[in-house]
């Protein structure tokens, strides 16, 4: 309601409603929706890794500065502008770095109830994590460090998409420790 | 990446369901019509803008007087829309158009309908048609159409 608002005088002054709708209900809001529909074509590097998934493998790259290993695999080692071209192959491990607990539905996404934990994956051998969704386990359990490994969609749904990854289950493993875990593991290499 | 495999590619949306608050002015706009009216509001030097703005475009004074304008008006300028876009009001090539009502003296964003091209001119008169169902929204304004000319007078 517009009048309960102070109004930001001397800015504004009171608007006159012409009298041929002043008895009617004001319009206060209107639904404008914004909507980009494109092709997307990914890069090779990408091309390569979600081809991969196919064969429910993850595949890296490798900075030839440090060797840090960057998943998805960009092509170049953003830190150093430098390109990237040797792949290395990631297993379906590791552990959560960070993760969000959500309670609001995503649109369009039915399969998924509320509420949901995604992730920052970081597998074992890579330098950054990837997201994903954590399940089998109560939302309670989830924490920093947890191990993790993939679940994957059956042999014959299979495509050349990350979604092969249904979600990320706990190994069972004992955890990183907080302060080790995820990106602050940078920290310690230095 | 093999040479013999066509590269991958998929169809990706980016979507958000605004809602934006109205405030007075263009509420009142809104909500002219959904009634089937057409307002503007007043400058300073009496000129009327149509779309009205809260504040004036040269001076930024508020502005608050607002007012009535005509159905129809003249084409200022347009452009020819062939295919027609999702966001268009009709299934079939059209025009969009600026158009100055009568009673304002800016142009308005819009769409109009002829058969072609050929039917448009900078100049032409169109008056508005509206939807049957309105619900305080630009595109209660269906678009705009030849204005039929008066039996002699």
């Amino acid at each position: 309601m517009t009048e309960s608002h102070p109004s930001p005088s001397p800015l504004s002054k009171k608007v006159e409603i012409p009298e041929s709708i002043r008895e009617v209900e004001p319009v206060r809001s209107i639904r404008s929706p914004v909507k980009l529909v494109y092709d997307f074509v990914p890069s090779p590097p990408v091309q390569e890794y979600l081809r991969s998934y196919s064969k429910k493998r993850i595949l890296g790259h490798r900075s030839p500065i440090d060797g840090a290993v960057f998943v998805p695999p960009r092509g170049v080692d953003p830190r150093h502008g430098v390109l990237i071209d040797e792949v290395v192959e990631l297993p379906d491990r590791g552990h959560v770095g960070n993760f969000c607990v959500t309670h609001l539905p995503i649109p369009g996404r039915d399969d998924l109830d509320t509420p949901y934990v995604s992730a920052w994956i970081h597998l074992d051998g890579a330098n950054v994590g990837f997201l994903g969704l954590v399940a089998g386990c109560d939302n309670d359990e989830v924490h920093i460090g947890m191990r993790v490994q993939a679940v994957w969609k059956k042999e014959e749904e299979l495509g050349n998409t990350a979604e092969n990854i249904l979600f990320w289950k706990p190994t069972g493993e004992p955890s990183i420790p907080p302060d080790e875990a995820g990106n602050r593991a940078w920290d310690h290499d230095k | 990446m093999s040479e013999t495999e066509e590269p991958l590619r998929a169809e990706l949306t980016v979507e958000y369901p605004f809602t934006r608050t109205t405030g007075d002015v263009i509420g009142a706009f809104m909500t002219g019509l959904r009634e089937k009216r057409i307002f503007g509001i007043k400058r300073q030097d009496g000129g009327v803008l149509v779309p009205p703005l809260e504040y004036d475009p040269v001076s930024s004074e508020p502005l608050t007087e607002m007012l009535e304008v005509s159905q129809s008006g003249v084409v200022d300028t347009w452009t020819w829309v062939d295919p027609p876009r999702p966001q268009s009001p009709w299934n079939v090539p059209h025009a969009l158009a600026l158009i100055r009502l009568d009673g304002a003296d800016t142009s308005m964003l819009h769409a109009v309908l002829v058969d072609s091209p050929s039917d448009m001119s900078t100049g032409m008169r169109v008056t508005a048609i509206w939807e049957e169902e309105r619900v305080g929204h630009i595109a209660d304004l269906t678009g705009f159409v030849k204005e039929v000319e008066e039996s002699d007078s």
